[in-house]
């Protein structure tokens, strides 16, 4: 079980038992909609529709199972949200010490911190559990994804769908809020705009890197923690101003990974900071076509991936 | 006693099986290092000497969290998984009836593995660590045997602080919440994200009084030098302590559970 030892899961440890075979068994009424009907089957069952819906109802199902222990659920979203708010109260405890960090006071850090946080809430949330890939390649367990008339991305995304992460979204939300409200910004109503904009394209260019990194682990099954350095590795850096890296890191997660346009970009724009490296300044508009295009090479990725895998051989 | 020697062994040799995962660990503890260092040098930037560490200190700190978080597992992944789905499923009534008492079983499983985790994805972040930063690392070899002993009562109090998280299985029935609460209040207050004596006023004090400070403060405040003397002996006081009252906690909650809990599974 090493593999559970994470060392910055979604900060929490995955506490559910190694998947056994009866939530299979009961996952896939919920996904032979087509399959009831033999006469009439779907006609394109790989369809983004269909992968849609089946996740809708994967996810439905891993909610009534989460609920069944309510004591439980209510504390391990208590603990979500608190997890990432001790994150912050660290930075807090921090303030108490100086009055900027790197240049930036407290409310233009958490302006940075809400944003990152958010977009990345919202990732982990519909599609944290795809990191369980290696596991499932691994025991075996993946061969029952691939076959159901169902993408297997989207049943791999929804597989045991963890609920209690809405308690990270809530407190990236409160913080978003509070850097909106303390942050000397000269609003205008592209920057008002771009504030949404910034948070949908930040999730879905995170969810590139959850794709790409569960599609790596078709190659390295055991490793899905270097996943972690990119996504968890990644928000921790994001919620700190650019100027507390040296530049060969900024330099990294511009150019090579570029989760700088989940905030930095579009959020220094906002704040009307200097830009990191000399970039120019319309980059603060490029994060939708830099996240379509992330989104397209992570695709491509986990098609490659999926295509080279080997059931386990025993 | 030669029994729980072999069921360590086993621990480490466990972990050890699982190579790809060690190194994909190393990368990740690697990573968060320099990100952290970051953020520290930021902050000691404008404060020198805070907490009363210098910045070769501070950094020391950060490179020393990421060597000792798995081992201590202060964001939980011992083997305390394990026991709550054993307790889950009814399975802990076969471990109750072997001839091994369950908390010294766990303990000695749980040591072996935090050993392999200090080899295996503790040196090596260290070692890149002092490579990219100057580290305060001590010379005397006597300081690092020092910080050894602390580093293992560590790992005492991480084991029967988290026993006692898998022993609420018994009433919860699933101990997800509360090990997610268990690794929270792990990773702050065992100064994960900033050193305790960083942290202000009452708030400090309470955090460097709770068994938490064990797993990272104190260890660090050894290798840094800071607790040598009677304060090396008053540390070691505090370790023990924590762990006597965790452990004694633990033997009396599995008492009453084995006694009045009706075990699942039939």
């Amino acid at each position: 079980m090493a593999e559970r030892t994470i060392a910055y899961g979604d900060g929490l440890p995955d506490p559910e038992p190694e998947p056994d075979p009866a939530p299979e068994e009961r996952a896939v009424p919920g996904t032979g909609g087509a399959a009831r009907r033999p006469y009439a089957p779907a006609r394109n069952p790989s369809g983004p529709l269909a992968g849609l819906r089946a996740y809708g109802l994967i996810t439905a199902m891993w909610i009534r199972s989460t609920l069944a222990y309510r004591t439980s659920f209510a504390l391990s979203v208590f603990a979500s949200f608190a997890f990432s708010a001790f994150d912050f109260v660290a930075v807090i405890l921090m303030f108490s010490h100086v009055d900027a960090l790197g240049g930036y006071p407290l409310g233009e850090i958490a302006f940075l911190y809400g944003t990152a946080s958010t977009a990345f809430g919202l990732t982990d949330l519909f599609l944290g559990s795809t990191d369980r890939l290696g596991r499932r390649v691994r025991d075996g367990t993946l061969d029952t994804f691939l076959v159901r008339p169902v993408p297997v991305l989207a049943q791999l995304a929804a597989d045991r769908f963890a609920l209690r992460r809405v308690g990270r979204v809530t407190q990236g939300l409160v913080v978003l809020g509070y850097g909106l409200a303390v942050a000397d910004v000269a609003w205008t109503p592209v920057k008002v705009l771009l504030v949404p904009v910034m948070v949908i394209s930040g999730g879905v260019l995170f969810g590139s890197v959850f794709v790409a990194g569960a599609a790596f682990q078709f190659w390295a099954q055991d490793a899905a923690e270097v996943q972690n350095s990119f996504t968890y590795g990644g928000i921790t850096m994001l919620q700190y101003p650019p100027t507390v890296f040296a530049q060969d890191l900024v330099r990294g997660v511009t150019f090579v990974v570029p989760l700088a346009f989940v905030n930095w970009l579009p959020g220094l724009y906002i704040l009307g900071r200097p830009y990191p490296l000399d970039v120019p300044q319309w980059l603060a508009f490029a994060p939708p076509a830099v996240a379509a295009v992330c989104c397209a090479l992570a695709g491509l990725v986990w098609r490659a991936g999926l295509r080279t895998y080997r059931s386990t051989g025993s | 006693m030669r029994l729980y020697g072999i069921v360590a062994v086993g621990g480490f040799r466990r972990f050890a099986a699982y190579r790809m995962a060690t190194a994909a660990g190393m990368f990740t503890n690697t990573v968060f290092g320099f990100i952290i260092a970051a953020t520290y040098i930021a902050l000691w930037d404008q404060r020198p000497r805070l907490g009363g560490y210098d910045i070769d200190q501070a950094l020391t700190y950060v490179w020393l969290g990421q060597a000792l978080l798995t081992a201590c597992a202060m964001m939980g992944g011992g083997f305390e998984t394990e026991l709550i789905e054993r307790i889950r499923s009814g399975d802990v009534a076969i471990d109750l009836y072997r001839p091994v008492d369950l908390q010294c079983f766990w303990l000695a499983a749980d040591l072996g593995r935090a050993a392999f985790q200090l080899l295996g994805r503790g040196v090596v972040p260290m070692t890149v660590g002092a490579l990219a930063f100057d580290l305060a690392l001590p010379s005397s070899p006597l300081t690092w045997a020092a910080f050894l002993v602390a580093v293992w009562l560590a790992l005492v109090v991480s084991f029967a602080f988290r026993y006692l998280v898998a022993l609420s299985g018994f009433w919860l029935l699933d101990g997800a919440g509360v090990m997610q609460l268990s690794a929270l209040v792990g990773t702050f207050f065992s100064g994960m994200l900033l050193p305790l004596n960083v942290f202000p006023g009452v708030l400090g004090e309470i955090a460097r009084a709770l068994p938490w400070s064990s797993y990272l403060q104190i260890p660090a405040d050894v290798l840094l030098g800071e607790r040598t003397g009677w304060g090396l002996a008053g540390a070691y006081a505090f370790q023990a302590g924590w762990a006597a009252v965790l452990l004694t906690a633990g033997r009396f909650l599995q008492t009453v559970a084995v006694r009045r809990v009706v075990v699942q599974g039939g």
